[in-house]
């Protein structure tokens, strides 16, 4: 067993678990989003931050590839952290703004602005379906193509695959190709309708994370209807 | 044809862990370039599978998915040279081939691609053309350059001896020009390589002339002594999975400029080389 410390508490963990696992274990959330359940980790969201070591040579590692080591200092909501992660969902808002699993996270984590131009890719690059397709559906069909800014997810020659099943796994976990919410703005990047406004239907506390879940959403409908009876 | 050259490749490296980048290497080193079927014949004997096998080949920028030409074009698009008008030098030469950056021409004499420094800031803008500078270019030159090119960039009077003959010779990876005109073996320009023997490493003068065995290296190399080649530029090992046929030794293949490939073996006196030049007339 090795005893580490998350954010002062003391946990004893097996060998082998990530920092992820242990400080889910704990209860402290941390959000993911090329982490899977069932999938190998991979790091590559970096949106799972946390800081390990003392100041001033403390340093940011993704919590889901590091494993626990013996008397490791974990903070996983330290100012360090929360600015990186705030940063790190501006740069995905910007990579694919259309992406409702990046708006939720930016509603979530209060990001309000967006500073970079928007690209509105189709692809964040998680490997979520590479893993998928690989280690879940045992196919293979599809990986990663090129380096760099040429890199892309897809089959060798672009020639639809032999081991493929068309099974659909990779289109399920993919965190980017659903539909976004626009509100009635859509180059927009954050919807705004549900969390940036004050909700008119849920003005309880503990909701703010569900509202973009529904389905449609209140607030863009009620705002919609506003600016549709002022137009002349 | 194919399929069995690179069967006997595979198995040359079975056993030897992360051997499939090694697998890439002599098949481009073999072909030039990797092809469609090539990585579907390297999946099946390796049992790899095809997207690992074409990730790797697409990640690293030495092995091409794409024919290549006789002839390899760099334009340096590197600060200096950018600053210096580099990008329109380029532009000119895209416009004159006929390519874009990183294509080959259609009669696949010219493959044009862009770097991003040659080490010769001061010079800029620099134009690479199989291993011959050219500096401070104008977009005046480009079309000079390219029928120098075609004409031969190093043009020897050849030797009418039909047993010896001068060849020009380039890294059958990167296609820079082996040849060193300052220094001549047996009147002709000699072909240059880095060698390496037990600690030892360091440059190797061969004679251009086919035929000729004169050599000229940094350290006297033992006779018998099997050494590995690698190239000055590109620093590619050379050294060929086949073997000679008079010693056994591994042979060091060379892309000929007027077309084909020459093999010399790597054995120190060892005489065993071959040449196989295609549509050449002597």
């Amino acid at each position: 067993m090795i005893t580490l410390t998350i954010n002062g508490l003391d946990v004893s963990v097996e060998k082998g678990t990530t920092l992820l696992e242990a400080a889910q274990f704990l209860g402290f959330p941390i959000p993911t989003l090329c982490h899977m359940e069932g999938l190998s980790p991979y790091g590559a969201c970096r949106l799972c931050v946390v800081e390990i070591g003392e100041e001033p040579r403390s340093k940011l590692v993704s919590s889901c590839t590091y494993l626990a080591e013996e008397g490791l200092k974990v903070r996983t909501a330290s100012e360090r952290v929360v600015k990186a992660r705030k940063m790190i969902i501006e740069l995905l808002l910007a990579t694919a703004p259309q992406s409702k699993t990046i708006q939720d996270l930016a509603s979530k984590f209060d990001v309000r602005q967006q500073r970079f131009k928007q690209e509105y890719e189709d692809c964040i690059l998680c490997g979520r379906c590479v893993r998928m397709c690989e280690e879940q559906m045992m196919a293979k069909a599809i990986g990663f193509r090129g380096r760099g800014e040429n890199r892309s997810i897809g089959t060798p020659f672009d020639i639809p695959a032999d081991v493929c099943r068309l099974c659909g796994g990779c289109m399920y976990v993919c965190p980017v190709c659903e539909l976004r919410c626009t509100y009635n703005e859509p180059e927009k990047a954050i919807c705004g309708g549900c969390a940036n406004l004050s909700p008119p239907c849920l003005e309880k506390e503990g909701f703010d994370d569900m509202m973009c879940y529904m389905d449609p959403c209140v607030a863009c409908e009620i705002i919609n209807d506003k600016e549709r009876s002022l137009k002349p | 044809m194919e399929k069995e050259t690179i069967k006997s490749i595979v198995e040359s490296h079975e056993g030897s862990k992360g051997g499939l980048i090694s697998i890439l290497e002599d098949i481009q080193k073999k072909y030039g370039y990797l092809s469609e079927n090539s990585l579907r014949t390297v999946s099946k004997e390796t049992g790899s599978s095809l997207v690992d096998i074409y990730g790797i080949a697409t990640f690293y920028g030495s092995f091409s998915l794409k024919p290549r030409g006789k002839h390899l074009v760099s334009a340096c698009l590197g600060t200096a040279c950018h600053v210096r008008g580099g990008p329109r030098i380029a532009a000119e030469f895209e416009s004159a081939l006929g390519v874009c950056a990183g294509e080959t021409t259609e009669d696949k004499e010219f493959t044009l691609e862009t770097v991003n420094c040659l080490g010769a800031c001061a010079l800029g803008p620099i134009i690479v053309v199989d291993g011959h500078y050219f500096s401070k270019v104008k977009i005046s030159d480009v079309k000079r350059i390219i029928k120098k090119t075609k004409t031969g960039l190093d043009k020897v009077s050849g030797d009418k001896d039909d047993n010896v003959v001068p060849l020009e010779v380039s890294c059958s990876h990167c296609n820079h020009s082996f040849m060193d005109h300052q220094c001549h073996i047996d009147g002709h320009p000699s072909i240059r390589v880095t060698v390496s023997f037990g600690q030892k490493h360091g440059w190797l003068r061969l004679s251009s002339l086919y035929g000729s065995f004169a050599v000229e290296s940094e350290y006297e190399i033992p006779m018998d002594m099997e050494i590995n080649f690698f190239c000055p530029h590109c620093h590619s090992e050379l050294n060929s999975p086949s073997p000679c046929v008079l010693c056994g030794a591994s042979m060091v293949p060379m892309i000929v400029r007027s077309g084909g490939m020459v093999q010399i073996c790597s054995r120190r006196g060892c005489k065993g080389h071959m040449l196989d030049l295609d549509g050449v007339n002597f």
